[in-house]
């Protein structure tokens, strides 16, 4: 996979999100579960607002200086015993890892949930080497087996229901039991007990690296993590070169800021430092540690007016509360990054080409900029993205510029503005009935195929203005 | 051992943000430190009161015993999880909290008991994959998440706090304090003083779970499926 998830229209994709009533069902519930936890760990915490200022301080801090932090971390790593890699695009980092699972002899490679490794398609490029590739996040295996996308980047199976997930471990691995998510989930443990035992490598992601001591930090709540940085004998870690704060004192802050934006926990079951290699006197823990940092299109991002959008902490609150995501899903976003984040993020990294739609995906509310823990100014990084296709790119469609062009034109005018607005009443006559459009013409055929349009007023808003100002001056009221 | 590509990589980014590389940065003061107020001037009762209220919230029981109890404690759990097979972490404290003739005394009635140290080698990995439960010595404990940090070392292997199905800790009362922010201080000055990080430090809270089925709450996929923790009074210690 790489951050494009398919290859169907951003029409298709959305007509086949809205289709979905149990995905659209889900997301809604599940949107609103993951608000209320937010927002009550948020108030339990107290001075929410200070949290933010400081977490964004933190990211503008460390992306300013990101040069020397990277520097630092990777001196730590290196001094512990670990080796990095520098990787400016995706096949840079996926042919170095294929070369230490070369050299490891590698046959079972077990991976922990890692979004940027989804990005830049590493499962596939260890298949190629010859490699059994397990996920082992319960969401993410899942999607395996049933070879599907994720739609939500913090519960990434989100879209699917326990019974369709029975029916994938049947007919993928012989399960037996009901669909009790219990008992699902208890087989899954069996199940990848033996794969963590048995993998020559793990490869993680990374939520926070700390420079100062050179350590890969996990946020997790299953334990597979710890199972895949324990077990085998070899460990990779592979981090976007942006997850990255100073000391251990600016870690605390923004793991505190995650566990309750993304779950509404205060702490996850699970916050795991790893620093290099195990020692000479551990038996548990790599003995050979890898550390993988990624470009593959963040640096364009770098100094300009997005730069923000790289303080993104990944614990998806945007999504959570999004209007648009909510009845649209994840995968309509065809980005492994979606909702406002996402589409913010994916245009940025993959070009406006292929994702010219995604900043149109959004009513604007700005929900998503009240959510975001480190204040990423999100709703406006999408109307900047908008001028841009348009101003820059000429990215909308000829209909529409036309359209625009001719409004602009009629608009600029009062004496058209004024003449059509009240002929508007009279052109929609033939489709108005009890002063509602039922099928409203051209433009307003999409529009009216779900609902009424109200007909315009008999009298047009600005001659009602008008006429009711004059009337106060007559009475002499303000 | 070694990095690669690492000059390349950073000369672009100095680029990008429009300036030389930098070879040092100063932290800057931060206006708000919203962390230190948390619990603050809180005692060791009232941090204790903080974090019952959170085993609550994170399906972990918390059992309160002294020095001279620790032994039947642990053997109240043994017994209540029909354990047999017990993985411990090992150092010191062993010795510190009377744990040696205590494990000692439940050997000869039968218990299997391993006490981790590098001497058992990865067999010891195996030792804790067939254990019903493992125990270690909270180093640092938060009371406002019900958090066990652990700085893993030979003595206390990343393996008995992740494969067995219960989870033991015991938290001595003084290493309670408010939050992360206060673990993070202890380890930030021990690097400013040039003392290395242990190579796996451990935040658990809680046994393991996941919510990735239909947003259910599933208590106990790959780590522990339950979590016991035993405060003891060391004051007197």
């Amino acid at each position: 996979m790489s951050i494009k998830i398919g290859t169907k229209t951003y029409a298709d994709r959305i007509q086949e999100g809205i289709d979905n009533t149990f995905m659209r069902s889900a997301v809604s519930s599940a949107q609103g579960r993951f608000r209320t936890g937010r927002l009550k760990a948020a108030e339990e915490l107290g001075d929410w607002e200070d949290w933010r200022t400081l977490g964004e301080e933190i990211r503008r801090h460390t992306m300013e200086n990101l040069d020397y932090y990277l520097y630092q971390l990777s001196e730590q790593v290196e001094k512990r015993g670990g080796t990095v890699f520098f990787a400016e695009t995706a096949e840079e980092a996926n042919a170095y890892v294929q070369k230490v699972a070369a050299e490891k002899q590698a046959r079972k490679v077990v991976k922990s949930k890692s979004m940027v490794t989804e990005e830049i398609g590493l499962n596939e490029a260890l298949e190629k080497s010859g490699c059994e590739v397990v996920e082992s996040d319960l969401g993410e295996w899942i999607l395996q087996l049933d070879e599907d996308p994720p739609s939500h980047i913090v519960t990434p199976a989100l879209h699917k229901n326990k019974s369709q997930i029975r029916e994938t471990f049947v007919s993928k691995k012989g399960y037996t039991k009901t669909d009790d998510p219990e008992e699902l989930a208890a087989f899954a443990r069996e199940q990848l007990r033996q794969d963590f035992l048995e993998a020559d490598i793990g490869v993680t992601g990374c939520n926070f690296a700390v420079a100062e001591s050179g350590s890969v930090t996990l946020v997790t709540n299953e334990g597979n993590a710890r199972m895949v940085s324990t077990l085998p004998d070899t460990q990779i870690a592979v981090m976007g070169m942006e997850r990255i704060v100073p000391t251990w004192e600016e870690l605390e802050v923004l793991v505190s800021l995650l566990t309750r934006a993304a779950v509404g926990q205060k702490l996850t079951s699970y916050i795991t430092s790893l620093t290099g290699t195990r020692l000479e006197d551990e038996v548990d823990g790599p003995e050979d540690f890898h550390l993988v940092i990624i470009d593959n299109g963040r640096s364009k991002i770098l100094g300009t007016e997005f730069q923000s959008a790289l303080h993104c902490i990944r614990c998806a609150a945007c999504i959570n509360v999004c209007p648009v995501y909510r009845h649209v899903g994840g995968h309509s976003y065809n980005s492994i990054y979606p909702g406002p984040i996402g589409a913010v993020l994916t245009p940025l990294l993959d070009g406006y080409e292929d994702h010219k739609e995604l900043p149109y995906a959004s009513s604007l509310c700005a929900a998503c900029t009240e959510a975001c823990p480190v204040k990423i100014p999100l709703h406006e990084h999408l109307i900047r993205h908008r001028e841009i296709i348009v101003e820059k790119e000429q990215k909308t469609t000829k209909a529409e510029r036309l359209a625009m062009d001719g409004f602009a034109k009629w608009a600029s005018s009062p004496a058209a503005y004024k003449l059509s607005t009240k002929m508007a009443g009279t052109v929609l006559k033939p489709w108005t009935k009890d002063g509602m459009i039922k099928k409203g013409p051209g433009p307003m055929k999409a529009w009216t195929e779900a609902r009424d349009f109200p007909a315009p007023a008999k009298k047009s808003f600005r001659t009602w203005f008008d006429e009711r100002e004059k009337r106060r001056e007559k009475d002499g009221r303000l | 051992m070694a990095v690669y590509n690492r000059e390349r990589f950073l000369d672009q980014l100095a680029g990008r943000l429009g300036r030389p590389r930098k070879t040092t940065a100063d932290r800057p003061a931060y206006s708000v430190q919203p962390q230190e107020r948390v619990f603050q001037g809180a005692d060791q009762d009232q941090l204790l009161g903080k974090l019952k209220e959170q085993c609550e919230i994170i399906h972990t029981s918390l059992v309160e015993t002294t020095f001279d109890e620790l032994g039947d404690t642990l053997r109240r759990v043994w017994e209540e999880g029909h354990i047999q097979n017990i993985v411990s972490a090992g150092g010191p404290r062993l010795e510190a909290y009377g744990l040696l003739d205590v494990y000692e005394t439940m050997r000869q009635e039968g218990y299997n008991i391993h006490i981790w140290d590098e001497q058992g080698g990865r067999d010891y990995v195996a030792e804790a994959e067939k254990a019903g439960a493992g125990v270690v010595f909270s180093d640092v404990t938060l009371a406002e998440s019900g958090t066990v940090t652990l700085f893993n070392d030979r003595w206390n292997g990343r393996s008995i706090s992740l494969l067995p199905e219960t989870f033991v800790a015991i938290i001595p009362k003084s290493t309670l304090v408010p939050r992360m922010t206060q673990a993070a201080q202890i380890i930030h000055e021990q690097e400013k003083k040039g003392v290395p990080v242990s190579s796996c430090v451990s935040f658990i809270t809680g046994p393991s779970n996941s919510a990735d089925i239909e947003m259910n709450l599933i208590v106990g996929v790959h780590g522990p499926v339950k979590a016991t923790y035993i405060l003891v009074d060391d004051k007197e210690g």
